[in-house]
C-alpha cells in the first residue's frame, strides 16, 4: 500500500499560508492559513478527488487512521475546528452557524468543487449546516453519527448528557470495545482533551448539540447522503439515527455492529468498506 | 473588624444516606419536608439572634445540594430584612453568570436594600463548578457572563431617569427601568469572592470588598496582595475594610468545647470532595492544562498546612484545619490569639465572615457558640 503524500495543492489559493506550522499535539504536520480573520491548521494529504473531513469532537490523534485512509482514495483536507485546535476564537465567533460558514468559505477560498463532504458527531453537524446553506460545491454527504438536529420528546435525550456522566460511564457511551485509556494519553493528549471538552461547550452548551432550526430545512442538502451510525453508540443511539435518515429522502443509513459513537475509530475496516460501497464512493 | 455570621443552612441528616455524592444528582425523596422545615427555622433563629448579639449576617446560595438548602439567596434576606433591626445583611453571594434574568437580580437587592432601610451589601459571586449544571449555564462563557451581568445590575440600579437599552453578549433587553431604586446612594456595597490572584486583580481594580474562602495561610497573603497592588494601580485605596476572610470558629469554656464544636463545624468543610468528579470540572471553566493532569492522574481535594504538606479535606482533623488557618477553636482567648496571629500573617483584614454553624453542631451549641463570640471574642476583634 503506497503511503499517503502530503500535497500542498495549489498553494497560490491559499490566500495567506504562512508557515508550515505543527500544531499543539506535536504530531501533525499542518498548514496554517487565514479564512476571513479566523486563523486555521488545514492538514491536506492525499490524491483523487476532494474531500472535505470535520472531525469529531474528541479523539482527533485516535481519527487519523481514518484519514490516512481516506487519503487513498480522496485528496482530504482535514481542518481544525477553532478553539478545539488551542486558539482562542474570535469573540464574534462562537455558534455553529459561525463554523459552517467559516467551512464554506474555505471550500471556496481552494476552489475546491465535487467535494465529498464527510463530517463526524460534531463535525457530522457542522456539514449538515453546510449543506442546508449551500450545496453547490458538494457532490456527496458522508455523516458518521452526526450531531444537531432535535428529534426527541422534549422531555428525552438524543444526545447523552456527557457532561453529567461518569467519566467510566461516558466512555461506555462512546466507545463499544475498550476506550481510550487516559493514563496512556501525552500530557499535550490530555490537554487537547480537556480543550476539545471545552469547545463542545462552548458552541454547543444549550441547546445542548443542536439547532432547534436545523430539522426544518434538511430537504436542502440535496446531494446523495450516507449515514454511518455506530450499532452500539451510548451517546446518539442507532434509533436515531433512523429516525435522522427517514427525515433526509434518499439517504442510505449503515449502521456497523461493533461500534460506539466513532466507528470511524473503532471499526475503520467496516467504515471504509460502507463507504467505498456506498453514495460517496470515489 | 466587623463579624459575620455564617451559615449554609444544610440538610445534614440526609448526609449518610447519601454518600460519596451530596450534590447534582441526589434524589429528592432523601429530603424530608417536615425535617427541613423545623431546619429552615432554626437557621433563620440563629441569624435573628445575631441582630441583638452584635453580628452581621451572611447568606449565600446552592442549588441540588443537601449541604446547602439555600436554593434562593434573597429569601432568607427577605426574612431578615424584616425580622432583623440593626445589623448589615451579606449575600455572599448572588450566582449571577448562572442567573439568566440579570434584571431580576437588580429588582431583588433594590427591593432588599429598601426593606432593610439600607443594610444590604451586595455579593456576586461566580458559583462552585457544581453550580453549573444546576443553572445549565455554560461554563465555557461563565467568566465574560459574570462581567456582563454585573455591568448590567450596576448600570441598572444606578440609573434613575428612566429605561435604557442593553444588547449585550448574554442579556438582551430593550426597557431596563428597576423599580424601586436601592436605599443606599448610588448602591450596595459590593463584595466578591477570590480564590485566585487573577482573580483578586480584577477585583481590586474595580476597588470591591474581596472575600477569600477558608484560603488559608498559604494562600490568602498572595490574594491580598494582589489585590493591593491592583487597587493601588487603579487609584483606589485598600483599607482594612476591602479585606474579608471566611473560616470556621469554635468557642468553648474549655479548649475542648470550642474545637468539638469546630470538629463538628467542620463536617462541612469535609463534604467539599463528596461531589461526583464529572461536576468538579465543568468543561471550559478551569484552564485545560488542569482539567487534562486530572483525566490523567485523578487527585482527592487537599488543603495546604503552614509546613507546605497537604492534608485530604475529607479526613482533615481540627488540628490540620486550625494549622491551615480555616479553623479558629478554643476558649476565647484561644481564638482571638489564632485569629489575631491569621490577621498579623495577611497584612490585615476588615471582615472576618465565620461558620459558628455548619455541619453537625446542633442549636444550643450554635447559640452558646455565636452568644459567647460575641461577649468575649468581638469587642477584641472591633478594636483591632
Amino acid at each position: 500500500m503506497p503511503l499517503p503524500t502530503v500535497l500542498n495543492r495549489d498553494i497560490s489559493k491559499l490566500v495567506a499560508v504562512n508557515q508550515q506550522a505543527t500544531d499543539y499535539e506535536g504530531q501533525y504536520s499542518m498548514d496554517q492559513m487565514t479564512v476571513g480573520s479566523v486563523t486555521l491548521d488545514l492538514e491536506v494529504q492525499g490524491s483523487g478527488p476532494p474531500l472535505l473531513y470535520l472531525h469529531a469532537e474528541h479523539y482527533r490523534h485516535l481519527q487519523q487512521p481514518f484519514i490516512d485512509r481516506l487519503a487513498e482514495s480522496w485528496t482530504v483536507h482535514t481542518p481544525r475546528h477553532p478553539g478545539f485546535d488551542g486558539r482562542t476564537p474570535p469573540g464574534d465567533f462562537r455558534r455553529i452557524d459561525d463554523l459552517a460558514y467559516l467551512y464554506l468559505d474555505l471550500m471556496a477560498q481552494l476552489d475546491l468543487d465535487g467535494v465529498t463532504l464527510a463530517g463526524a458527531s460534531f463535525g457530522g453537524w457542522i456539514a449538515l449546516e453546510m449543506a442546508v446553506r449551500s450545496a453547490s460545491r458538494l457532490s456527496a454527504l458522508a455523516l458518521i453519527t452526526p450531531l444537531g438536529v432535535r428529534l426527541g420528546a422534549r422531555d428525552e435525550r438524543d444526545f447523552a448528557d456527557l457532561f453529567a456522566l461518569p467519566e467510566a460511564e461516558r466512555e461506555r457511551a462512546l466507545f463499544a470495545g475498550t476506550p481510550p485509556d487516559f493514563a496512556t494519553f501525552s500530557e499535550d493528549q490530555l490537554t487537547a482533551t480537556a480543550h476539545d471538552r471545552q469547545y463542545v461547550a462552548y458552541y454547543a452548551w444549550k441547546p445542548y448539540l443542536y439547532n432547534p432550526s436545523l430539522a426544518r430545512w434538511l430537504h436542502r442538502a440535496t446531494v446523495p447522503t450516507h449515514l454511518i451510525w455506530g450499532g452500539e453508540d451510548g451517546f446518539v443511539s442507532p434509533d436515531y439515527g433512523r429516525k435522522l435518515a427517514a427525515r433526509m429522502p434518499g439517504a442510505k443509513l449503515d449502521v456497523i455492529l461493533g461500534a460506539g459513537h466513532y466507528p470511524q475509530i473503532e471499526r475503520l475496516d467496516d467504515t471504509m468498506a460502507a463507504l467505498r460501497a456506498g453514495p460517496c464512493a470515489p | 473588624m466587623q463579624v459575620w455570621h455564617f451559615s449554609e443552612m444544610a440538610y445534614h441528616p440526609g448526609w449518610e444516606e447519601l454518600g460519596d455524592s451530596l450534590r447534582n444528582v441526589i434524589p429528592s425523596k432523601v429530603y424530608d419536608p417536615k425535617l427541613g422545615a423545623d431546619l429552615y427555622h432554626r437557621y433563620l433563629d440563629e441569624w435573628a439572634l445575631c441582630d441583638e448579639l452584635g453580628i452581621n449576617i451572611m447568606v449565600n446560595e446552592h442549588h441540588t445540594t443537601a449541604t446547602c438548602t439555600t436554593s434562593v439567596c434573597t429569601i432568607p434576606m427577605a426574612i431578615l430584612a424584616r425580622e432583623t433591626k440593626n445589623v448589615r445583611l451579606l449575600c455572599l453571594g448572588m450566582p449571577i453568570a448562572n442567573r439568566m434574568d440579570a434584571v431580576r437580580v437588580a429588582e431583588e437587592y433594590a427591593m432588599l436594600d429598601v426593606i432593610s432601610r439600607g443594610r444590604i451589601e451586595m455579593g456576586f459571586v461566580k458559583g462552585s463548578p457544581s453550580e453549573v449544571t444546576p443553572a445549565n449555564s455554560n461554563p465555557a462563557t461563565l467568566s465574560e457572563r459574570f462581567w456582563e451581568a454585573h455591568d448590567l445590575i450596576l448600570k441598572a440600579l444606578t440609573t434613575h431617569d428612566g429605561p435604557f437599552n442593553w444588547e449585550g453578549q448574554h442579556f438582551q433587553y430593550r426597557q431596563v427601568n428597576v423599580w424601586p431604586r436601592p436605599y443606599q446612594d448610588p448602591h450596595p456595597p459590593v463584595w466578591m469572592t477570590v480564590a485566585t490572584p487573577g482573580s483578586a486583580k480584577l477585583v481590586g481594580e474595580k476597588g470591591y470588598v474581596l472575600a477569600s474562602l477558608n484560603s488559608g495561610y498559604a494562600n490568602t497573603p498572595v490574594i491580598y496582595e494582589t489585590y493591593r497592588e491592583a487597587a493601588k494601580a487603579a487609584g483606589h485605596e485598600a483599607g482594612l475594610d476591602r479585606f474579608a476572610y471566611l473560616g470556621i470558629v469554635g468557642v468553648g469554656e474549655t479548649e475542648e468545647e470550642g474545637r468539638r464544636r469546630a470538629h463538628q463545624i467542620l463536617d462541612y468543610s469535609r463534604t467539599t470532595p463528596r461531589m461526583a468528579r464529572q461536576f468538579q470540572y465543568p468543561p471550559g471553566l478551569v484552564p485545560s492544562e488542569v482539567v487534562g493532569r486530572e483525566l490523567g492522574n485523578p487527585s482527592p481535594r487537599t488543603f495546604p498546612l503552614r509546613d507546605g504538606s497537604r492534608v485530604e479535606m475529607l479526613t482533615g482533623s481540627v488540628d490540620e484545619y486550625i494549622d491551615a488557618g480555616i479553623a479558629f477553636a478554643g476558649t476565647p482567648d484561644t481564638v482571638y490569639a489564632q485569629i489575631k496571629e491569621f490577621y498579623d500573617h495577611v497584612g490585615g483584614l476588615g471582615h472576618l465572615l465565620m461558620m459558628c454553624q455548619g455541619g453537625h453542631i446542633n442549636h444550643e451549641d450554635t447559640v452558646d457558640n455565636l452568644t459567647m463570640f460575641s461577649k468575649e471574642v468581638l469587642p477584641r476583634l472591633q478594636a483591632l
